[in-house]
């Protein structure tokens, strides 16, 4: 069963990846999905449940209304069609995490089918085409004991935590995309961006980490031409680099197999982060007969159309369009872009730029200064004592003249460090530029008498000699004089 | 009219519902499905396709909950009742496999 | 004062609020009767009588007060009371617990209802004898030799036997009628989501209803109206008024009333002294003043095996949670893994009908054969709602008699699952429907209790008891006394 690797690029010159993607997103709601429950990360064990939750015998579920809407809200934002009439289903089988062993999910009515995310791959638009969002419960957490690892085997029992179980889960499966060699960086792109999407929408604070959002990455090989080979689910992948690793390696296993004779067997397996590798789980060849059948405690949800309308009225600009509105309008290009939503500065630039300063030196400030800062702390930018408007006046006494590019530094930091806003700290450092006249003259004066050699020169012509006399002067007004000027009073004095 | 049930398939069936059966039980089980499924297949009799099935007996649709939070059981009584307990959580026996 | 055992739910209550008698004395009075006679009829699994005698106190106290403050009642052990045992009568929940109380018990503690105990049942409410009681089976009152019906069988001979004036049932096929029939008394099971299913035990969730068990109609409307209502705690209960079912207790006359006798619910299966008792029955209706027509339900024997596929299917996934991991019974060999203890758990738990239908279940939801069993049981519901809505198209009520026998010897049917199956032949349309329907005593057949079926449109609860008063009134007066003082067993009562 196991084979050479193939090299990835040699691997799709032979084989063509098509990849699908499962995501499991924890809604941001308040409770969860069948009860009262809170869903706040991080309680301690078994706090947040009740009779509901835990499956206790008698117990019956009740719909989180806010949990539809944010369905439906992530449908209309994937621009899906919406169930003018749908139902939930059980899914049965047995696991301890499970409380009633069965799962109230969706499966043949989902609430939201046939949309699809333009995914921006290094410029180039792949339309990932969405086969349906519906809406499901998560299960408990469990802690394995005993093993050497934490892992599930060796452990000699497990401790089940049911915070987690009941918590609004929604699911977005993609139709197999036939992504082509770049399979593993569309696989990834499309994840960022569903993240983002989802961030925009506020229907969840999507933490990889934390798991609130998860993905099962399907990969399978065939010959251009040929139908969809046999895919392999690799369960659980949690961040955007495993995504784009879990496909590459995938490629590369199931082409080395492929390329020696063994079939693909359909199963789920498992990614390693250290080794950027997977390896198998459960077979599915014997496929679990989960028995669906319609939820008989919760009645069909016949979602109003003018809810619907409404949502879809107040659905907020997608980050695609929006990144390409703000192309258009301030000149950004793809690439600058990319960087400020990675150095999470985005929306502060844009606020910056809305309050009046320039676009390119907006951008400047808060991606060079501010994100180095925060990159330093180790904290998020938008939570350093710095705002938008902040930046803005900063940018604006630079754009007077009022401070230097060296003074306007100077002005951050303080602000950084918490000694006010921007005119506070200008006023309390003595940051401003010297703009009296006398004063500026007097030090032109003074440099000149102490430096008659360099004056001689740019007297009989040699313009290369009033650097240093700027210099001089610079120095003398201890970095507050606007270079420019002192050095067009040289000029005026000298010739 | 289905095929005659197998004791090997009641096994199939008592293993999805982890009902752990003897071979005598299988056989009197397989039995007696066999003559309650030969009783239901009457079912068939009348159904036409274009009949549809009624899965809710009440014409009920959109019952919603607020998303507003209600208070949690006590855990020290929820975990007294359990089979065993550790550290706040529920002890099980250990897990063979992963869910499927 | 005569045997405060003897009064109706009715006359208890008032007696109580008129200070003529305390509540603890008349829970004592039930707790004295339990004491001497339970040994025979094994009607209950578990006496609370400190819970009761509290309850009864409150009540005294002046804290609560309405129409069933300080009556007791007989719970059927399918209910979650709060720090009660609640075993559904099956090993696996044995010692259980729970943390929480059913919604119709929340509703009957406002009312000041005293409640005695947990009543004996079929396992999961799987039977009609509780002979499927992992704790032995229940004795009718009318004869200890026979059953006293099922599932609801504790709750029923409870109340036959004097030790609780009012009981609470619940009928997935007939459960709650069944019994009533067999022991003399009136039954009913409301609308569907007329009665909050929170906190009851799922047997099958789409048929399950919760309801009373009464020695009279007036009594079972008092219950009926103390525990229904909607529940935003029930995503199926409906949040539309209850109909006024105390108020139709007043009738007497039928006049303008249209009831139609169900031509397929009789006949062929039908013990002869069933059928006469109830064709009695339905002249004493016309005397009253009714049009009784006969109508045709034709999808009717299609009931029953299309109820053996739902609630099969529906059992195999509610019982499901029992699996030894947070709660009940765990049998642990070893060091077996979970996938191991959970079968083995379930396996010593589980009582043999609950296997079968657990395995039935899991049988007709499989992938292949989904459609040819739920799917298609699921359409037969279609039509039986719709042969329902055609007849109540041209009548009022409905009537047939409840059950095709009379209580049976304890052992006759416990080797044969289907004949067990056909007690429910009559009622489980009602269950299939949704609809609202009754069982009340309209005769004896060879000594034996016989009851008659009324059964009405979803959410007209009340026409159960307008019809049903007014008949228990009629036969009451030509027998000159109620069915159940004819009880041999009983007139010899301490
Ligand atoms: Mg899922
Ligand atoms: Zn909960």
């Amino acid at each position: 069963m196991t084979a050479e690797l193939v090299d990835y690029a040699e691997a799709v010159t032979a084989w063509e990846p098509v990849i699908g993607l499962e995501t499991h997103v924890e809604l941001g709601t308040r409770t969860k999905m069948f009860c009262g429950c809170p869903t706040a990360f991080g309680a301690e064990p078994n706090t947040q449940t009740c009779p509901v939750c835990l499956g206790l015998p008698g117990a019956l579920p009740v719909l989180n209304g806010q949990a539809v809407r944010s369905t439906v809200l992530i449908g209309l934002a994937l621009h899906c069609d919406i169930a003018a009439w749908c139902r939930f289903a059980r899914k049965n089988y047995f696991y301890p995490d499970m409380p009633k062993n069965f799962q109230i999910s969706q499966y043949d009515e989902p609430i939201c089918t046939d949309g699809y995310l333009d995914v921006d791959v290094e410029g180039e638009i792949v339309r990932v085409e969405i086969e349906r969002v519906h809406m499901e419960e998560d299960t408990g957490k469990s802690l394995h004991v005993g093993g050497a690892t934490g892992r599930i085997h060796g452990a000699t029992h497990s401790l089940v935590d049911y915070n987690r179980a009941g918590i609004p889960l929604v699911e977005i499966v993609t139709r197999p995309v036939e992504a082509g060699p770049n399979a593993p960086a569309v696989a990834k792109a499309y994840v960022e961006q569903l993240a983002e999407l989802l961030r925009t929408l506020d229907v969840s604070d999507v933490r990889l980490e934390q798991g609130s959002l998860r993905c099962d990455v399907n990969t399978s090989l065939r010959r251009p031409g040929d139908a969809y080979g046999t895919r392999t689910e690799t369960k659980n992948v949690n961040s955007y680099r495993s995504v784009e690793r879990a496909v590459r390696f995938e490629v590369s296993r199931q082409a080395g197999l492929l390329e020696q004779g063994t079939r693909i067997r359909q199963e789920t397996r498992h990614f390693h982060e250290d080794t950027g590798t997977t390896s198998p789980g459960r077979s599915k060849e014997e496929a679990t007969d989960y028995r669906y059948f319609p939820e008989p405690d919760l009645v069909p949800i016949a979602f109003p159309v003018d809810v619907v309308e409404e949502l879809r009225a107040s659905l907020p600009e997608t980050p695609a369009v929006r990144r390409a509105r703000l192309r258009d309008a301030y000149g950004w290009s793809d690439l600058e872009l990319e960087e400020m939503t990675n150095a999470g500065v985005l929306d502060l630039v844009v606020s910056t730029v809305e309050l009046g300063a320039a676009a390119p030196a907006a951008r400047a400030l808060w991606q060079n200064e501010v994100a180095k800062a925060a990159n330093e702390q180790g904290v998020e930018a938008s939570s350093l004592p710095v705002s938008p408007t902040d930046v803005a006046r900063l940018l604006a006494l630079v754009a007077d003249g009022t401070l230097t590019a060296a003074l306007s530094r100077q002005a951050l930091a303080g602000v950084l460090a918490g000694e006010g806003d921007v005119d506070a700290v200008v006023a309390a450092r003595g940051l401003a530029v010297v703009s009296d006249d006398g004063a500026l003259r007097t030090a032109v004066y003074d440099v000149i008498a102490a430096q008659p050699d360099t004056a001689a020169k740019v007297r009989g012509g040699n313009m290369g000699a009033v650097g240093p006399l700027i210099g001089a002067v610079m120095k003398a007004t201890g970095g507050k004089a606007d270079a420019a000027k002192v050095r067009s009073l040289l000029v005026e004095v000298l010739t | 009219m289905p095929e005659p049930i197998t004791r090997d398939e009641v096994a199939h069936l008592a293993r999805l519902a982890r009902l752990e059966c003897t071979d005598a039980e299988l056989d009197t089980f397989a039995g007696q499905l066999e003559v309650i499924l030969g009783s239901v297949a009457r079912v068939a009799e009348v159904v036409a396709d274009d009949i549809p099935p009624t899965s809710h007996s009440v014409p009920l649709t959109n019952v919603f909950r607020e998303d507003v939070v209600r208070p949690s059981l006590d855990r020290d009584e929820v975990l007294a009742a359990a089979p065993a307990a550790e550290d706040g959580r529920f002890e099980v026996p250990r897990m063979l496999d992963e869910a499927p | 004062m005569a045997d405060l055992t003897t009064l109706t739910a009715a006359e208890t209550a008032s007696a109580i609020a008129a200070r003529e008698v305390s509540a603890v004395e008349v829970t004592q009075a039930h707790l004295d009767r339990i004491a001497a006679v339970d040994g025979d009829v094994h009607a209950f699994l578990h006496v609370d009588a400190e819970g009761a005698l509290e309850a009864a106190a409150r009540v005294d106290a002046g804290e609560i007060s309405g129409p069933l403050a300080g009556v007791p009642l007989a719970l059927k052990d399918v209910l979650a009371q709060r720090g009660v045992p609640t075993t559904c009568g099956s090993k696996i929940l044995e010692g259980w617990r729970p943390p929480y109380d059913a919604t119709v018990v929340t509703r009957l503690r406002e009312a000041g209802v005293v409640i005695l105990g947990k009543t004996n049942m079929d396992e999961f409410a799987m039977g009609s004898s509780t002979e499927n009681s992992a704790y032995g089976p229940s004795h009718n009152p009318w004869d200890l030799s026979r059953i006293p019906g099922g599932s609801s069988g504790g709750s029923a001979a409870a109340v036959a036997a004097y030790e609780a004036p009012l009981a609470i049932g619940t009928d997935t096929g007939g459960s709650i009628r069944q019994p009533a029939a067999v022991c003399g008394l009136v039954g009913v099971k409301p609308t569907y989501g007329g009665v909050s299913r929170y906190g009851l035990v799922a047997f099958s969730s789409s048929l399950d209803q919760a309801g009373p068990l009464a020695r009279t109609v007036l009594d079972a409307a008092l219950l009926h109206a103390a525990i229904a209502g909607h529940d935003p705690m029930d995503s199926t209960s409906i949040d539309a008024p209850v109909p006024d079912v105390v108020g139709a207790c007043a009738s007497r006359d039928l006049t303008g009333v249209t009831v139609g006798v169900v031509r397929e619910l009789g006949g062929e299966g039908y013990e002869a002294g069933v059928e006469a008792a109830f064709h009695a029955s339905v002249e004493v209706l016309t005397a009253l003043g009714a049009d009784v027509v006969e109508v045709s339900c034709p999808h009717f024997p299609y009931a029953l095996p299309a109820y053996y596929l739902i609630a099969p299917s529906e059992c195999s996934s509610n019982l499901a949670r029992f699996d030894a991991m947070r709660f009940g019974l765990r049998v642990q060999v070893g060091d077996a893994g979970a996938e191991e203890v959970m079968a083995t758990t379930r396996e010593q738990g589980f009582g043999p009908e609950v296997k079968r239908r657990i395995i039935l279940g899991t049988y007709a939801l499989s992938s292949g054969y989904y459609d040819a069993y739920y799917g298609q049981a699921q359409k037969v519901r279609t039509l039986i709602t719709r042969d329902f809505d055609a007849a109540f198209e041209t009548v009022d009520v409905l009537v047939s008699p409840t059950t095709p026998g009379v209580a049976f010897p304890i052992g006759e049917k416990a080797d044969d699952p289907m004949a067990m199956y056909l007690s429910d032949i009559a009622s489980i349309p009602s269950n299939l429907a949704g609809n609202a329907s009754m069982s009340l005593p309209c005769g004896l057949a060879g000594g034996l209790p016989v009851g008659l079926q009324i059964i009405a449109p979803p959410l007209a609860d009340d026409r159960l008891y307008r019809v049903g008063a007014a008949l228990e009134a009629a036969l009451d007066e030509r027998r000159g006394a109620t069915l159940l003082a004819s009880a041999p067993s009983l007139t010899a009562r301490p």
